[in-house]
């Protein structure tokens, strides 16, 4: 059968999976909408949890990135995975035995404050918002490779699954379609792998094979033979990194404590019956986002040894049929520099910035690119590291239907994320800041009408963003966890661990924190772009690492002010030894 | 993490002294563990990186190993000796849910 036909028939039937179960999980009452009725087995929160966790990036993005940056990946790889202990021992449980349904109900009730609910909601909108952009623009992507419809159709196609799961099901219709949409994603990520490390390596695991020696006689490790080809190349080996340590260190703290203080994986824990289970789901949601995590690197160095095995010195009319693909995608840009025809690949850039490309083809038939030059370096390929996971069946000659595979999971990965996304900003409207906050008067089918409405309207704004995205989002992705490290994180902890800590202190804490991250941020990123280089940063520390530095302000604020003002009322002292122990008293 | 310092509001009566050993147990294996969480990733993984390449598991150089592996395996350990551990704690003091 046809690749195509394949794929239309994968990702059809695996939205009507997601449909149907949906319509089976109808929420019929706020808990059942907000924390999906507080009855999810341990195990198959774990599997939602990691659905919800593993998004557009994790599934696309991430094993490219390594690709490219090799040891400096790490950052990623344990900054996403040790914040799951910080989640199990410091915040999970205790917030489960708090028994709210939203990060901001504990901010606001353990802070006797509606301010510092108000400030929780704030910070939890912009992150969810910054984040769920990412999602939508990984939905258009897939869908203008794999299903050759526009990219507006396709971000309103997921919009429309979305709506329906989303708003119909609320957090029950979620959880168990992000257990339908684990599965797709992790088999979709897997086989692949299985395959690629087979052939490179004759080791069909990944974690194994990336430690193994390659499969071409020459006796190499796989990170030898790479070290060797990239310090060929005139780059720097694999295995060495180009951050600095301290860089490294800021970025995997922020990126860990930022994960630990995200609300949509937070408020997963809320969905499970008791404390305990909360730490146990958030070590079987460990389990399931390790087997995606510790393949990722093996991915990203094959899919590098591939990319350069296959495009390297070739003659560009001999190019293989995907390298063509992904050029007619824009995601691939080809400039032959030294009018030899053929490829050469090299550090620094092909030309400046991303190709804009002429109608006319040049003389080997390539698209012609109008970017200014860039002639001190002999790299002639412009490649969109996205690609790599999603390319990476077609580099390796893989079967057509595992083609069809990926283009489901990555799917499925940026869909089950989005949702989460919505879901938190939705309670965060209809809980926080009108029931808790506004009209406390409102009933129980106006909250719940209300949480549809905030859902729809959130799908809406998001959309949005996913067809027109604009120029910032990419630019500002460490906000949403720098701002959570620095904000939500400290605020959590404190409450639960300090009995001296209080309303004036956290929110002290969090405004600091949020706008000295939000400041530092902004001003790499946004307002002077081109100062962003590591002589101007605070002690060496890129925007990605700073919340680190923000949550650390917030801890000091938050204690000297405390120390200076009265502590909290007695029934928080009593609240706080309530959470404390599993046990209902 | 603890509430030992002088100016923490007094423990509210009905805290029982089961309930404050509990706690103290807890802090304990909390201390312990996120220690341990510390050193595999931060330790192993970024500051003693490159005295730790100079050993290798298999063809990985051992630093490396750690940051896009060993910390990952070890992580998943801690919760789940923390999650059983901490139900037996639970069961000493009566205080499991």
């Amino acid at each position: 059968m046809e690749t195509q036909t394949l794929i239309y028939i994968f990702v059809g039937l695996s939205f009507a999976l997601y449909i149907g179960i949906a319509i089976a999980s109808r929420a019929g009452s706020t808990k059942e909408f907000y924390v999906a009725g507080g009855g999810v087995n341990p195990v198959v929160n774990g599997m939602a949890t990691a659905a919800d966790w593993m998004s557009a990036a994790s599934f696309i993005s991430m094993a490219g990135i390594i690709a490219f940056s090799g040891y400096d990946g790490s950052v990623y790889l344990m900054g996403w995975t040790g914040g799951y202990v910080m989640l199990a021992l410091l915040l999970a449980p205790y917030l489960r035995k708090f028994g709210q349904f939203t990060v901001p109900d504990f901010i606001g009730t353990r802070y006797y404050s509606k301010a510092a609910r108000v400030v929780a909601v704030i910070c939890l909108i912009f992150i969810s918002f910054t984040y769920i952009a990412g999602q939508m623009r990984g939905v258009g992507i897939v869908f203008s490779r794999f299903l050759d419809v526009p990219i507006t159709l396709g971000v309103i196609i997921g919009m429309g699954i979305v709506f329906v799961y989303a708003v119909l099901g609320g957090m029950k219709g979620i959880t168990y379609t992000q257990v339908a949409q684990y599965c797709v994603l992790i088999f979709a990520y897997m086989v692949p792998a299985f395959f690629i490390s087979f052939l490179i390596t004759g080791n069909p695991v990944p974690q194994l094979g990336l430690g193994s020696t390659v499969n071409d006689g020459s006796g190499l490790y796989v990170l030898q033979k790479l070290d060797l080809v990239l310090q060929d190349m005139g780059f720097g080996a694999y295995t060495d990194g180009s951050k600095s340590m301290i860089d490294v260190f800021c970025i995997t703290a922020a990126l860990m404590i930022g994960t630990a203080g995200l609300p949509h994986v937070i408020v997963r824990f809320f969905t499970v019956p008791k404390a305990s289970d909360a730490r146990k789901s958030a070590g079987w949601a460990l389990v399931f986002i390790a087997l995606l995590y510790t393949t990722a690197p093996a991915v990203g160095a094959f899919a590098r040894l591939n990319f350069i095995d296959s495009v390297q010195n070739t003659e560009y009319a001999e190019a293989p049929a995907w390298f063509k693909n992904w050029e007619s995608n824009d995601l691939i840009a080809w400039r032959d520099k030294n009018g030899d025809g053929k490829m050469q690949l090299g550090k620094g850039e092909p030309f400046k910035g991303a190709p804009l490309f002429a109608e006319e083809a040049g003389t080997n038939g390539e698209r012609i690119v109008q970017n200014e030059a860039a002639d001190d370096n002999v790299n002639e390929v412009y490649v969109d590291r996205d690609i790599m996971v999603l390319a990476n069946p077609e580099i390796a000659n893989l079967p057509g239907w595992v083609i069809a595979l990926v283009a489901a999971g990555g799917l499925a990965a940026a869909l089950s994320t989005a949702a989460g996304l919505l879901l938190v900003i939705s309670s965060s409207i209809s809980h926080d800041l009108l029931k808790k906050t506004f009209r406390p008067k409102i009933t129980e089918k106006g909250e719940l009408l209300a949480a549809r409405l905030a859902a729809t309207a959130a799908i809406v704004v998001a959309g949005y963003l996913g067809i027109y995205p604009p120029g910032w989002v990419a630019q500002v992705v460490a906000f949403a966890f720098g701002l959570a490290a620095a904000s939500l994180f400290p605020a959590i902890f404190m409450g639960i661990f300090s009995k001296r800590m209080n309303r004036e202190g956290a929110i002290a804490g969090m405004v600091t924190g949020l706008t000295f991250t939000f400041l530092y941020i902004g001003w790499f990123k946004l307002w002077s772009p081109e100062s962003n280089v590591a002589a101007n940063w605070l002690f060496g520390i890129s925007p990605e690492g700073i919340g680190v530095i923000g949550m650390l302000l917030n801890f000091v604020v938050a204690i000297a002010v405390a120390k200076f003002t009265n502590g909290p009322p007695k029934e928080i002292g009593q609240l706080i030894d309530n959470i404390r122990v599993p046990r209902s008293s | 993490m603890s509430d030992n310092s002088p100016d923490a509001p007094e423990q509210d009566a009905k805290t029982s002294d089961a309930e404050k050993a509990y706690w103290s147990a807890n802090i304990r294996l909390l201390w312990t563990l996120m220690s341990i969480w510390f050193v595999v990733s931060f330790g192993a993984g970024i500051l003693f990186r490159d005295f730790l390449d100079q050993f290798a598991i298999g063809g990985y150089p051992l630093g490396f190993w750690f940051a896009q592996q060993g910390s990952i395996y070890v992580f998943i350990l801690l919760i789940l000796f923390y999650s059983v551990r901490m139900k037996r704690i639970e069961r000493q003091y009566d205080l499991d849910d």
